[in-house]
């Protein structure tokens, strides 16, 4: 008793997370999207007579097949009641509407057309991006406010209001999402990858340290991206290079973050921690995203994340700051030309890559600084520190200013004992 | 910021191919300019091959290329962002042009009309 007790406090959220978001999607798909609160209290409930009925009779053989059961009866018990509502009460204005899609089906195929439809409703061009992402963690990942919050590093009331105001917008929007037609599905395609990707780099750079919300903000990311790939409308070759990417940075996760929580810079990782499977994968999805001539920054991104996964080239670097020569001119951004800095040092040596660099007009970037602090470290100590410093000024995270301030430390030390000219 | 039109001239047709490495070279002074976010315009490679370029003269009279009437012909075009035709020029001074194919770059301010 004790030992099942044990396990349905752990089966229960569990389950919740991953079966909440399919269920609501299912009855909104059902009840259309300017209902979803219904389709929401529907599934509440039913997990709310889970939770009293398993913990009073034990866990049924079937949890989800329990589930899936209750809410169609309660889909059923509601339908029931709007129909004596309209007929008897509003006189029957609009004549049994709901009567002939009295059953709500949850079937593979529907549960997975629901998603699909569910997660186009979400990533809606009328909400920003942030908002967007919040309402995909609430509605498609069945996170809580407070783990968005906590996630977000903000305060609960502040993504409350976020959500609110999102919701009414998503209300608003005339998206339909009991049909999927091709030409809707495409037109938001970019939309839904976009939110996805952000989500998903919300999770890999996420400024909480708590490495189990980062690996599942990840894991959910993917899994959508994944649902993506199961309808022949949205299995295109941008989606499957942002599946590649995905795979690929889930790879290593495990190792980029030591016991006690600190970052673990990428050439000190533990190779063996890489996870082989995911990488499989990636290579995989990576092969499929390359049918056809598009070539879109997921497929670079993606390209990128491929060359740092595979065992040691001797061109290795020239081949990623070639991709990075073709990202910078899809899409500005400072991270990029950085990365591409970097990426520059690893092929054609500091000197050059110092050059480049001081031309950026970055000097209000912090990881400019860091990024110019490890390239004159070993020729020029002097302003490696200097550089050290700055980024220090300007950086937020603990960790991340520990492991500059160590960084600095060892260079002064190693300045100090170096025999005088 | 300006915009200001690069344009290319190179004087031999077999600059139009570049090797590997001059390639590789190119595209890296490139995404320098988009890099410092100044690319406005990734631009176009102009094909000078026979059958890819003809001129048109008055009295309906078309001739092969450019190539019969001007040494150096143009191949390509690009458009950047600087504050003056003096940075536009440090920008163009920099491109792996010169010590490969000895051609030159035409630098011109782009008149925006609304």
């Amino acid at each position: 008793m004790a030992k099942d007790q044990q396990l349905h406090k752990e089966l229960l959220p569990h389950l919740f997370r991953r079966e909440y978001a399919k269920m609501t999607a299912v009855l909104c798909r059902h009840f259309g999207l300017k209902h979803i609160e219904i389709a929401e209290d529907l599934a509440s409930d039913t997990f709310l007579k889970a939770a009293e009925n398993w913990a009073l009779n034990g866990i049924p053989a079937n949890p989800e097949a329990w589930l899936y059961t209750v809410a169609k009866n309660k889909a059923r018990d509601y339908f029931k009641h709007i129909t004596v509502f309209e007929k008897q009460v509003q006189n029957a204005i609009k004549p049994n509407e709901y009567q002939d899609e009295c059953d709500v089906e949850f079937s593979l195929q529907n549960i997975s057309d629901s998603q699909l439809a569910m997660i186009f409703a979400v990533c809606n061009p009328a909400n920003s991006a942030e908002a967007q992402i919040c309402l995909a963690l609430q509605v498609l990942c069945g996170f809580s406010i407070e783990e968005i919050a906590h996630a977000f590093l903000s305060r609960p009331e502040t993504i409350k209001k976020r959500l609110y105001r999102a919701r009414s917008n998503l209300r608003n929007d005339h998206f339909r999402i009991q049909t999927l037609s091709e030409s809707q599905l495409k037109a938001r395609l970019h939309t839904v990858l976009k939110t996805l990707y952000l989500l998903f780099n919300e999770g890999y750079f996420s400024a909480t340290h708590s490495q189990p919300i980062r690996k599942e903000l990840c894991s959910e990311a993917l899994g959508l991206t994944l649902v993506l790939t199961r309808n022949i409308h949205t299995n295109t070759p941008q989606t499957n290079a942002l599946l590649a990417l995905m795979c690929f940075q889930s790879s290593r996760l495990d190792a980029r973050t030591n016991a006690q929580g600190e970052a673990v810079l990428f050439e000190e990782q533990d190779k063996a921690m890489w996870d082989k499977t995911l990488i499989e994968k990636g290579n995989y999805y990576l092969v499929e995203a390359c049918q056809g001539n598009e070539i879109s920054k997921y497929h670079l991104e993606a390209g990128i994340a491929y060359w740092h996964t595979t065992p040691a080239d001797q061109n290795k670097w020239q081949h990623i700051l070639d991709l990075y020569n073709q990202l910078i001119r899809i899409e500005y951004s400072p991270v990029t030309a950085l990365n591409r800095i970097f990426a520059l040092a690893g092929a054609e040596g500091h000197e050059k890559a110092i050059r480049e660099a001081e031309t950026l007009n970055l000097s209000g970037n912090t990881y400019y600084h860091q990024l110019l602090g490890y390239l004159y470290t070993g020729t020029d100590t002097d302003k490696a520190i200097a550089h050290y410093r700055l980024a220090m000024a300007g950086i937020k995270s603990e960790a991340g200013k520990q492991s500059l301030a160590k960084e600095t430390e060892r260079l002064i030390q190693n300045k100090n004992n170096a025999p005088k000219a | 910021m300006k915009e200001f039109a690069l344009i290319f001239r190179l004087k031999d047709m077999a600059h139009t191919k570049p090797s590997p490495e001059q390639l590789q070279e190119r595209m890296n002074w490139l995404a320098g300019i988009a890099a410092q976010n100044k690319l406005a315009d990734k631009g176009n490679t102009l094909l000078p091959a026979p059958g890819s370029a003809k001129t048109v003269h008055p009295g309906n009279i078309v001739t092969d290329g450019p190539y019969t009437e001007i040494k150096e012909f143009i191949s390509g075009y690009l458009v950047i962002r600087a504050e003056n035709i003096e940075e536009a020029v440090e920008i163009a001074r920099g491109n792996p042009i010169f010590k490969q194919a000895g051609g030159n770059i035409e630098v011109r301010e782009v008149l925006k009309r609304d």
